[in-house]
């Protein structure tokens, strides 16, 4: 039999085969027999304008599909500026595989053009990585790094090839139908013997919470946790990752915790007498004292990474699997849960210990912009939170229905939220997907519009306009005594005209006047329009 | 400060050890010392490493070389459970009068003397790390040239099995 085929149209064929359905990348030549080959293909291509986004916008679209995002870029500064995206989706857990060219094999390390070591310069920020010597080795190869990006506690993998191995011959092109990786094996059911101990618990406990992190939504546990807190009235908690969990109105949802979360949903999990953590890392954002999360409490943790339970904090009963098997195996048992007295002390710390604001009028108030914006918004809308005050406000004052809030809890990458919403929108074409960010968070991916124009992604955008970079802004005014360093915008070219200039719709609010006019209006069409609201630059969240 | 000993298992493949090791640093764990060779499977290496570190520091550093694509296996156990050995290779130079005393000394603590010039000899030994230690004590008046030594090797002792 004569088999033509060569690396890169493997490559292609291995994509078809897991089902991607867009490439986000950046061409060069050590990437080019790839991007030549997959013209041949029904696989879609995007041309992002800077190579992190590719990663973030990969990012998107995994967050909300549940599949793996796919980015391919070039050798050399190509591949170092995906670092960043990468690290990103390392530290969010999010499923990415990224396929950076390589010079010729025979070249590697002797610092040729666009020559970079780049499964050296990422193996801190990746769950593998590979570099591809052998053609025939590409099947395996990316079977491998699709289960593996995908499978036990989900993150980045890189795939590095260089050029003449994109272009050597296949001896047969033969795609496993799976994996046989003997050193990894991630634990998905959770221990038996551990499920019964934390249900024990649960009948004695007094005051039992729930502090969901993003593995649960990584995980699809979203309605076997809701299901358990519904029956057993468990009050739920969640940190920033989390959030979406639950719709943010249920009754039993409290927040999201932290030093930028609701004082009572902090005060909730530390008057806990059993905390369930799950798919949480306990980070310091999140769990700024990790011994009032111990004390006087049974500490349950549910990660499926074990070596996240014990890192950050001692807990009492380690639970090691997938949250959405072992929520499933909790819904088995049948246990007596009650606490009534405890859900009515939570529910007047939620009507008593409210946060006051005192907005300026003459801005618009961003608090009850996003609130009134959220109420508006599609029941399944997507909004996407970029990094700053910006989100912060976002994680407060967003109120989710059934849809998704996506933001970067982990790294906080300045420039996310609009590749990402871009991802997010082409998975889902039919949802709502708004990008919310800072005139900082902006200007950092400010160069996809022409992305999105040329590619038609109606995704909206929303600029909290200030003029400085506000959360560091605020931080210099608490810690610095106002000496601010750094942090002024006022270069910022005017929105208006880069809408203009990229055939955008644009809309803009000097304050709270005509509020929900502009709102109804800024939603109304599946089409990109940007929106700046123009905020008092000395607002604090 | 405990001091632990992991006999970590790894695919022998290229950039593995630097993966190991740059976990190490990149998690600012320490390492006292490192030994890698193959296994009697070709693609199969075995790292020694002896670190030290708190309680939680020693759970992390097992749990997280597990987390590496490329260890097979990782082994924690104290020096006291397991047999231990290290080899160091010694160059010192001598005269007619410290000759004898260096010779006594070898001799003592079981070190052999595998190479000599005129003036200068190499002594060899292979023993468990403080023994190694003592050595270079007792040759410290003497002038050494050089020093070469493995890190420490270790196994489990050996246990009755059905």
């Amino acid at each position: 039999m004569v088999n033509d085929m060569i690396g890169a149209e493997a490559i292609v064929k291995c994509l078809e085969k897991e089902g991607v359905e867009y490439v986000f990348g950046y061409p060069g030549v050590a990437i080019c027999p790839f991007y030549n080959s997959i013209l041949n293909s029904d696989i879609k291509t995007i041309l992002i304008r800077t190579e992190q986004n590719a990663a973030h916008a990969a990012s998107g679209l995994a967050r909300v599909s549940g599949k793996v995002g796919v980015c391919a870029v070039t050798s050399g500064p190509g591949a170092t500026n995906v670092i960043t995206g990468i690290a990103t989706a390392f530290a969010d857990s999010i499923p990415l595989v990224c396929i950076t060219g390589q010079v010729n094999s025979e070249l590697i390390g002797s610092d040729v053009f666009q020559e970079a070591d780049i499964t050296g310069a990422v193996e801190s920020f990746v769950k593998y990585s590979y570099l591809v010597k052998d053609v025939n080795q590409i099947p395996r190869i990316f079977k491998e790094a699709f289960y593996i990006a995908n499978s036990g506690r989900k993150g980045p993998v890189l795939i590095d090839i260089p050029i003449d191995v994109q272009n050597a011959a296949l001896k047969r092109f033969e795609y496993p139908e799976e994996v046989n990786l003997r050193t990894y094996k991630p634990t998905i059911k959770g221990h038996a013997v551990q499920i019964k101990k934390v249900v024990n618990e649960l009948s004695k406990a007094k005051r039992p919470i729930i502090c969901a992190g993003g593995g649960v939504l990584l995980s699809g546990a979203e309605k076997e946790l809701r299901a358990l807190a519904e029956k057993y009235k468990i009050p739920v908690v969640s940190t920033m990752m989390g959030i979406g969990v639950m719709p943010t109105n249920h009754p039993m949802y409290y927040g999201m915790v932290g030093n930028n979360g609701k004082p009572y949903a902090n005060r909730a999990m530390n008057e806990s007498d059993l905390l369930i953590m799950v798919g949480a890392r306990v980070a310091d954002r999140a769990v700024s004292q990790p011994d009032l999360i111990t004390e006087n409490k049974v500490l349950v943790h549910i990660d499926v990474d074990p070596a996240e339970i014990g890192k950050n904090v001692g807990a009492s009963i380690p639970l090691v699997g997938d949250a959405r098997h072992i929520f499933e195996d909790f819904a088995k048992e049948e246990f007596n849960c009650e606490h009534d007295e405890w859900i009515k002390t939570l529910n007047e710390y939620r009507n008593t210990m409210k946060r006051k604001r005192n907005p300026n009028p003459e801005y618009v108030d961003p608090a009850a912009f996003i609130t009134g914006l959220s109420e508006k918004m599609a029941d399944n809308a997507i909004y996407v939170a970029d990094v700053g005050q910006n989100q912060i406000w976002s994680c407060t004052y967003h109120i989710v229905k059934n849809g998704r809030f996506l933001t970067t809890g982990g790294m906080g990458t300045m420039g996310y939220s609009i590749p990402a919403a871009m991802g997010a929108k082409l998975a889902c074409p039919d949802r709502q997907v708004v990008a919310v960010c800072g005139d900082g968070s902006f200007q950092m991916s400010m160069m996809e519009l022409a992305t999105m124009r040329q590619f038609k992604v109606p995704v909206k955008i929303i600029v909290l306009k200030n003029n400085y970079l506000g959360m560091v802004r605020e931080y210099q005014h608490y810690n610095y005594k106002d000496n601010y360093s750094v942090v002024d915008l006022s270069g910022s070219p005017d929105l208006e005209k880069i809408a203009m200039a990229y055939d955008m719709k644009f809309m803009r609010l000097f304050n709270m006047e005509n509020v929900d006019k502009t709102i109804d209006e800024f939603l109304a069409d599946d089409e990109s329009v940007l929106l700046e609201c123009v905020i008092d630059p000395m607002d604090l969240v | 400060m405990k001091k632990k000993i992991y006999s970590v298992l790894v695919e022998n493949r290229s950039g593995v050890l630097c993966k190991v090791s740059g976990l190490f640093s990149r998690r600012s764990y320490n390492i006292d010392s490192l030994a890698v060779g193959e296994t009697d499977d070709p693609k199969v290496s075995c790292m020694t490493i002896v670190s030290s570190g708190d309680q939680r520091t020693i759970e992390q550093i097992e749990k997280q070389l597990n987390k590496k694509l490329d260890v097979i296996k990782v082994k924690t156990f104290d020096e006291a459970d397991s047999v231990s050995r290290e080899l160091m290779l010694i160059k010192v130079k001598y005269n007619r009068s410290n000759r004898r005393d260096i010779m006594e000394t070898c001799e003592i603590l079981k070190a052999e003397i595998v190479d000599m010039s005129k003036n200068q000899m190499m002594i060899q030994i292979c023993d468990v790390p403080d023994k190694i230690k003592l050595l270079i004590n007792m040759l410290a008046s003497v002038s050494v040239i050089e020093v070469a030594r493995t890190g420490t090797l270790a196994l489990p002792k050996c246990v009755d099995t059905e």
